[in-house]
Parts: C-alpha cells; structure tokens; sequence
C-alpha cells in the first residue's frame, strides 16, 4: 500500500531525513519509534503534504502512484489520513460543518455521491457511539478551547468518519492520560481490518500496549535503524535508545 | 482644487424651501462647499482615500427620471415585507414600491413631506452646521438633499416589527449624484430595529451621498443593521451620526460589500451618562474597491461604553482604510472603551490600513484597542485540506469564519441569516 524508498527530506535547509525505507502493507499496524529529533514527525508531515519539507531524493508510492506528487487535499481523498501531533485550532468554524465539508469533498474528489445532513448525521452518531464520545464537542468551533485531550480524540474521531486507508498518528499518545490513551487505541483498535493500514509514530512504548503492531521499527537520525516485531518496542523501554545507537555503531565497526 | 463634480452640483441655487431656516442653513452649506471645495490629502480625514479621480467627474444633479425607472421586485427582498418598508430610486421616495402600515408610536414619513411641518427634529438634523473641510459631503448633502426619510418613534413606543429603508441605485441616462437624508429619533424609552439597505438596480456609476442622524432618548435602543450592496461602479458617501441620550443602547451591525469608491464615517457622541454603543462591522473588498471606514466615537459622559468590533478583507487589487477614533472627553469618567479591528489580506497586491487612535482625557476609564493585518493561518489551511477540502474551499471557509464572529449577535435569526448570506456572497467564493 504504502511504499517509500531511500527518502531524503530537508526542513529550512538541514537533511532531516537521511535514505529512509518503509514498506506497509494493507492491514498491518507499524509502528516507528525514536528519540526526539530523529524525524518522527518529519516523516508523517511529509506524507500528508506539508509545505516546507523538500524531498530531494527517493520516492513514496500509495497504492502505486506518487504521493508526493498530489497536493494535500488529493492524498486525504486517495485515503491517507494524518492525526496531528499538535492539532489546529480554528475559531469561527464549526466542527460538524467542516467534518461534512471534508468528507464531503473527499468524497466527490472520489467521484462518489455526496452525503446530505441525515446520511451524515447518521454516520456520526455511529461513531460518536463507537468511540464513547459525547456529542458536545460537534456542536464546538475546531479544536477551539478544546484540552489536549481532547483534541487528540477529535482526531480520532474524525479519522474514524473519514474511513481512511492509511492512517498516520504522529504522537497521538503524547500528553495523554490513560483513560485517553485506551479512548484512542479503542478507537484505532475498532477501525483495524484486512483493507486498511496504520503507521503509529510514537516515542514510548505505553500505547503498543493497547495498540498492539505488526512490526516496529526503529528511527534514528533520519533513517530506520532497526525493524522486529512487537518485543523491539518492548526492548527499547527496557535498554532506552542508546542501545539501538550502540547497536548500530557495533554494526558499522 | 479645481473641481468640476462641485461646480457642477452647486450651480443652481439650492431646492426652494418653505422654511426661512432651511434656505439660511442650504445657502451656508453652499457658500462653505464652494468656498472650500472637496478635501484633499493634506486634510487628516482623507489622507488615504483620494477625492481627485471623484472630483474631476461631471455628475448630473439628482435623476429627473428616478419616479419611473423600472426596479426588479427581487431587489427589495420579500414580496411581503417584515414591517415598513420605504424604497428610494437613485435616492427620491417610491410611494408604490413601499409598504407604510399605520403602527402606533411610529411616524415613518418621506423627507419632503416633513419639510412641510418643519418639525424641531427635522430643523435639528438638516440645520446642523458641518465646520470642517473634511465634512464637504455633509455640506453638499445640506444644500441639496432634497429627499430621504423621517422617522420619529413615540416615547415608550417599542417597534417589533423592522424598518426597512432600501436605497436602490439605477442606470440612467448619464451618471449623476443624489443626496438623501434620513433623520430617526426614538424617543425616551423607544426601540427600535432599522435596516439601510443598499442596492444596485444594473451597474451604473452614479455618486449616493447619504447623510443619517439617530438621535436617541433616554433609555431609548436602536438596533441599526446596514447592508451595503451598492452597484461595483458607484461611489458612496455615508455618514452617520449618532446621539445617544442616558441609558441609550445603539447596536449597529454593518457590512460593506459593494461600491467602488465607499467611504464611510460613523460618529457617535455618548452623550448621556450609561449610554452605549456596539459597534460590529465588516467590509469585504474585491477587484479594485476602495473603502474608508471612519469611525469617530465620543465619550462625554459618565460610565459610558463602546465595544466596537471590525474585521476587513481585501483580495485583488482593494484597498481598505480603517480608522478608529475614541475621544474620552474630562469628565466622562468610568468610561469603557474597546476597539478591535483585525483584518485579512487575501491577495499580494492588496492593501489595508488601520488606524485606532485613542485620546483619554478623564480619569478611572477602561480602554483597550488593537489593530491587526496579515494573512490566513498557513497552519489552519494545511489543516483543512489535510481533511480532504479543496485550497480554495479552505481558504474561504477561513475567510467566512474570520469574518462570521462579527455578525453571530445580530439580534433576529431571519436577519442574521440575511446578513451572513450576504457575507458569504461578498467573499471570494470557493472555486466551483
């Protein structure tokens, strides 16, 4: 589904992603953790279309086209989906109409119909219930005055509305509590199936435990440094990042 | 400055006039026009907005035609109106396209027809003396308005159905000018909802300089919404000016969508101790209009307020002005006064300047003002089209949303309604 090749990125001048590769596939979970700085967010930013971060070598096909060749707006209708480590707040604008208005331009970008209030509605009480989410921060302006918290489960919210293929979720478990963070592996957890894949950017190992992946891997200074199953990420809680760079040097010599 | 649009209006001697005061106040209008003619950059009020282009144009006095020119029904809003409705074409009264029920407690007659009563409020309002140079539209407006409005509402009267006035702009067979006046005055008590509507009938390039002056009584509230759709060629001068008597509330929503050449001077004098003023407007420009909002607003007694809230958008080549002047005069102490004005440049080539200036001369006063200019959130539109919607459609739903916030007080639902709709057509639109 998702396939990047030795991809080099440059943010305000400086190399921040140095030849990395990744390959997902539909229905698998992966997980890539790291150190602060390492290009975590780089990565999920580059794929959802972010202005100012430069490719200058390598590719990423989706479903085999080119990614980086859609604007922003082409890649959500093609399915992928990013949650925002730092989600925007936009005053003035009404959560439930611009949930419609996305959907609804995804959808026609699509060539499919568009929904009309009712069919919409309906589809967000379905989720609303799935998510065990009240349905009081619809009726609120974008992430407007909402707590941390909350924002991160408004993007889960809204990536369970928009149904997307690719899911990234750039440090969704940062500054969470723990009912929050089994609040959104529910919700990640409720959306897994054959057809549809997630990349989990994470910086401990605490939600793996509720969102359990198929692979992790390791992302240091630009590139994936180390790719295992699910006892990597718990290898890392236990030995902490310098162990992977130990590794790596041992590796080199 | 040589000035053909002024020579050209003030060549005949003013309308006759019943009235002894009125020929006195036309001609002394006349003379200080004639003396002083149109202000130019060096005057303060008129720095950013030039006269020249305005000034060099020969206009016709009045539209000898206005009684017939056709107007489309859909222009005037519903085929049934909410309450009173008068209907000015190139600004003289149509009787058969208004709606005047009899209400208690409301007197809505055209100017013409009060001239001939010369009741003290009509001789107040159009024997006012305009000192500045800067004021040369008002002076104008003076000597030669010869139609417009008057509307008294009865102490204690409150009025629930809205008063619509429409000032709809026509083609004719050449450009001209038309003055109008609309004296209001609620009296102690009153309330009332007043709509001025601008509109344009076809594209013209006609010049409307419309003078309004509300005078408020004791306790009295206006809520005065004004939509201004005036035709994309035309030039249009407004002033209002307020009185606010103790305990007066005046709520005014605008929007300013149309016109090439607006300019626009709201000059409010809290003038009884506890009166108020809310102020909430927008001008949203295109293409290459230029709009000047002044507002002058004048605090001379005690505890009184203004909240005063503008946002503007300029695309293309627009251009905004906005000044926001407060005056805390000695004396008028526990005044609170706040001014926001935040505005939006949609375009490289679009300008907007702003300018609040406030001037505090009593004591225990609450003053708060702020001016911004700059540009949509890159972050919130990175956003939105992250979601899946169009760059165009983010860009306006940002725009609509920046814009919105200003109108989500206007008292009536139906009339929100109208107003953000009209919002939303003034604004660049998403790409269809």
């Amino acid at each position: 589904m998702l396939k990047i090749e030795n991809l080099h990125v440059r943010v305000a001048g400086k190399e921040i992603i140095k030849g990395l590769d990744l390959a997902v596939n539909a229905g698998e979970v992966h997980a890539v953790m790291g150190p602060n700085g390492a290009g975590k967010s780089t990565l999920g930013n580059v794929l959802a279309g972010r202005e100012g971060y430069e490719v200058t070598e390598g590719t990423v096909t989706f479903d085999g086209v080119d990614l980086l060749a859609l604007e922003p707006e082409a890649r959500a209708a093609a399915g992928v989906f990013l949650a925002f480590q730092y989600p925007v707040e936009i005053p003035g604008v009404n959560n439930t109409y611009f949930l419609r208005a996305a959907l609804n331009a995804q959808r026609k970008q699509r060539g499919e119909d568009e929904l009309d209030s009712m069919q919409f509605l309906k589809r967000v009480r379905e989720k609303l219930a799935v998510l065990h989410l009240k349905d009081e921060l619809l009726h609120r302006a974008v992430n407007e005055g909402f707590s941390g918290g909350e924002k991160k489960r408004n993007e889960i919210f809204q990536m369970a509305l928009l149904e997307p293929k690719l899911a990234i979720l750039d440090e969704t478990d940062s500054g969470l509590d723990i009912d929050a963070l089994k609040m959104v592996a529910h919700g990640v957890n409720a959306m897994r199936d054959a057809g549809r894949a997630f990349v989990v950017i994470t910086h401990y190992q605490r939600l793996l435990d509720y969102i359990v992946p198929d692979f992790v891997h390791v992302l240091a200074d630009g590139r994936i440094v180390e790719s295992g199953d699910k006892s990597l990420a718990l290898k890392l809680e236990e030995h902490g990042y310098a162990w992977v760079a130990d590794r790596k040097l041992a590796g080199a010599a | 400055m040589d000035a053909p649009l002024i020579d050209g209006l003030t060549a005949d001697p003013p309308p006759a006039s019943a009235a002894a005061w009125l020929g006195e106040a036309r001609e002394a209008a006349l003379a200080a026009l004639r003396r002083d003619g149109l202000p130019d950059a060096r005057e303060e009020a008129w720095k950013y907005t030039s006269l020249r282009a305005l000034g060099q144009r020969r206009l016709l006095r009045g539209d000898a035609g206005a009684a017939t020119r056709p107007i489309d029904p859909h222009l005037l809003g519903d085929a049934v109106p909410a309450g009173p409705r008068m209907v000015f074409v190139n600004g003289r009264f149509r009787s058969e396209l208004s709606h005047l029920p009899d209400i208690d407690g409301l007197h809505l007659v055209p100017l013409d027809a009060a001239l001939a009563d010369a009741a003290e409020m009509v001789r107040a309002g159009l024997g006012r003396h305009y000192e500045a140079r800067a004021e040369a539209f008002a002076r104008l407006n003076t000597a030669t308005a010869a139609d417009g409005v008057v509307l008294r509402v009865a102490d204690g009267a409150r009025i629930a159905a809205p008063v619509e006035l429409v000032w709809i702009g026509a083609p004719a067979e050449a450009d001209l000018a038309w003055n109008a006046r609309m004296l209001v005055e609620l009296g102690a008590g009153a309330a009332l909802t007043l709509i001025e509507r601008h509109a344009a009938a076809a594209p013209h390039a006609h010049l409307g300089n419309l003078v309004g002056q509300f005078t408020l009584g004791a306790g009295a509230r206006l809520d005065l919404l004004q939509l201004q759709d005036a035709a994309a060629g035309s030039s249009l001068i407004r002033r209002s000016e307020a009185r606010l008597a103790a305990d007066a509330v005046l709520t005014l929503h605008t929007l300013e969508a149309g016109a090439q050449l607006l300019r626009h001077d709201l000059v409010v004098e809290l003038a009884g101790d506890r009166s108020r003023l809310v102020s909430r407007g927008v001008f949203a420009l295109r293409g290459r209009q230029h709009a000047d909002t002044h507002l002058d607003v004048r605090h001379v007694a005690r505890d009184t307020a203004c909240d005063l809230v503008w946002r503007g958008v300029a695309d293309a080549r627009a251009r905004g002005v906005f000044h926001g002047a407060i005056t805390i005069a000695p004396g008028a102490d526990g005044s609170d006064a706040m001014l926001s004005n935040k505005n939006l440049l949609l375009s490289a080539q679009a300008e907007i300047d702003t300018q609040p200036v406030l001037e505090i001369h009593a004591d225990e006063v609450k003053a708060a003002h702020g001016a911004t200019v700059g540009q949509l959130d890159e972050h919130a539109l990175f956003y939105l089209r992250s979601r899946g919607l169009q760059a165009e459609a983010a860009r306006s739903l940002l725009t609509q949303a920046f814009c919105a916030a200003v109108f989500a007080d206007v008292g009536s639902a139906p009339l929100r309604e109208q107003v953000m709709a009209r919002l939303a057509a003034a604004l660049p639109a998403e790409a269809a």
